[in-house]
């Protein structure tokens, strides 16, 4: 198997909104994927779907080699940080390791030593016993990426990580997942829409946009489709320079639509 | 499968464990209603030839305080819906049905942790237990309002996703659970409306069965308590299961 995830025709609608329509990729194994979009384009719903969190309302989807009806394995062969935080501030850094471990049956002999070279890997291991309270953003971040790893996923989701951390916090982030990304050779699939990001990381970049996907390919490969010198000059091109609000106009729906029409 | 479930109910006493005020506060309630209806009611109930009426109350108090701590305890689906826990747990190789029941345990044990709590203070009050060999009888009572009513509170939180409405329906309901449970007052002799309605409480039948483990004096026997009470909690258990299992994030 050379792909950690094949998507066909893949659809969402929310009662009659259609918020991802019909797209279709691949993720080579052991490859950076950026997925790239404006605000409500699409890209938390896609990680949804693929993390097996929201059924799809057509189209088929594989998430290293399982069927999204394999659940359990799906869901044990893959690590995820959600766009919104998602450990529990009451418990201490480690016991949020500890509960993770245990309920991806991670045995104890194992996990103690996982842990402690997660924790020392994302430099949160003198922290370890203070309450996820007391915690910065960066710091919950990447705790929150230190745990997506315990189980040793095949595949690490990262929804928008860096969102909100300072420019600092986001270098680090984005360095520690290039490292797991070679150390452990795992396929790292990204949401952002920062697309310095994409550029520094990624080694496949989709573009999606109300939706619909409207480039995917390596950078170079998108630099030469749109004729443009920059990623930033080709994503404006390909998605327009209007400003979003996470509910998409019609308006915009059908320019959209004509643009992928055209090509 | 075991060790999913103990983590997650080692979680909920950790995070209980670690809020006090909410501990202390939990405790104020029941012991407000202890003193001041078991003094202020006593002499009349006395004179009308009841005996006793702090060791009548006692074991409604008891069960009310696990009735609101379970019911409360549900609120803890809508703050890790709110604080993003939730998505951790669901996301999980592990069925929503076992998160549920760990959850129901981790909450449960609070409220009889409570309950015994309000047990001590009754008995440093003046409630006398008639026969200690029945505790463990009590104590299975104590388990089972506790349960049911914790996976009831979890049920109706897995419908809401407002922290602002539970304690609202909440409390529209656990009033009217404890107002018509015989808590508070002998279930003889009463007009036949309420008698029925109080019927179909299984609250009264936890209150009553922990009487009879406590103070060897029921309304019911001892065996329906226990049928109505088990039914019922496995009947809710599994539709708070099922309500679990439907939740999106
Ligand atoms: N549960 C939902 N119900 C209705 N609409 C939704 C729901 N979730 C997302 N949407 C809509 O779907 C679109 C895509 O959202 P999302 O995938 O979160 O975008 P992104 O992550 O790219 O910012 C948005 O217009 C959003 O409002
Ligand atoms: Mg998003």
């Amino acid at each position: 198997m050379v792909y950690s995830i094949s998507v066909r025709d893949l659809t969402k609608n929310f009662n009659g909104f259609t918020a991802v329509n019909r797209i279709s990729f691949s993720v080579k194994k052991g490859e950076i994927f950026a997925f790239l979009g404006p605000n409500g384009a699409g890209k938390t719903t896609t990680i949804k779907i693929l993390t097996t969190l929201l059924r799809p309302s057509g189209g088929s989807v594989h998430v290293n080699g399982y069927s999204l009806k394999d659940k359990d394995r799906i869901r044990q062969s893959f690590g995820i940080v959600f766009q919104d935080p998602s450990l529990d501030d009451e418990l201490t850094a480690y016991e949020n390791m500890v509960f993770h471990a245990i309920f991806y049956a991670v045995p104890k002999k194992v996990y103690a030593k996982r842990i402690e070279e997660l924790l020392k890997f994302v430099e949160l291991w003198d922290r370890k016993d203070s309450r996820v309270k007391t915690f910065s953003g960066g710091m919950k971040r990447r705790l929150e990426i230190a745990r997506g790893l315990i189980h040793h996923p095949k595949i690490l989701f990262l929804d928008e990580p860096t969102l909100g951390l300072d420019a600092q916090t986001r270098n680090l982030v984005l360095n520690h997942v290039r490292e797991i990304n070679k150390k452990e050779g795992m396929t790292v699939f990204l949401t952002t829409h920062y697309l310095d990001e994409a550029e520094k990381i990624a080694d496949t970049i989709a573009i999606i946009d109300h939706g619909v996907l409207v480039a995917k390919g390596s950078l170079s490969s998108l630099l030469k489709k749109t004729e443009k010198k920059t990623l930033e000059a080709a994503y404006l091109k390909l998605t327009g320079t209007s400003i979003r609000n996470d509910q998409a106009s019609s308006l915009e729906h059908l320019r959209t639509r004509m643009r992928v029409w055209k090509k | 499968m075991i060790a999913q479930m103990y983590i997650m109910w080692l979680r909920q006493l950790k995070r209980y464990w670690r809020s006090k005020p909410r501990m202390i506060g939990a405790l104020g309630q029941p012991v407000l209603f202890l003193v001041a209806l078991g003094f202020g009611l006593g002499p009349v109930f006395q004179r009308a030839g009841e005996g006793d009426y702090v060791t009548f109350l006692a074991p409604g108090i008891i069960g009310m305080s696990i009735l609101f701590t379970g019911m409360f305890t549900g609120i803890e689906v809508i703050w890790d819906r709110q604080f993003g826990f939730l998505k951790e747990t669901l996301v999980a190789p592990v069925s929503r049905v076992q998160i549920m029941i760990g959850r129901t345990l981790g909450g449960a044990t609070i409220a009889v942790g409570q309950g015994i709590l309000v047990l001590l203070i009754s008995l440093a009050i003046g409630f006398h237990v008639e026969n200690w060999a029945l505790l463990p009888l009590a104590l299975l009572f104590m388990a089972l309002i506790a349960v049911l009513f914790t996976a009831f509170g979890t049920a109706i939180a897995s419908k809401l996703t407002d922290m602002h409405a539970f304690p609202l329906i909440i409390n529209f309901l656990i009033m009217p659970i404890f107002f018509l449970s015989g808590a508070l007052f002998p279930l003889r002799d009463l007009p036949q409306a309420l008698s029925v309605i109080i019927s179909f409480n299984p609250l009264a039948y936890g209150i009553d069965g922990l009487r009879a483990a406590l103070t060897s004096s029921a309304e019911f026997s001892v065996v329906t308590s226990l049928a109505v009470m088990c039914s019922v909690t496995i009947v809710i258990v599994l539709l708070g299961s099922y309500l679990f299992s439907k939740i999106e994030v």
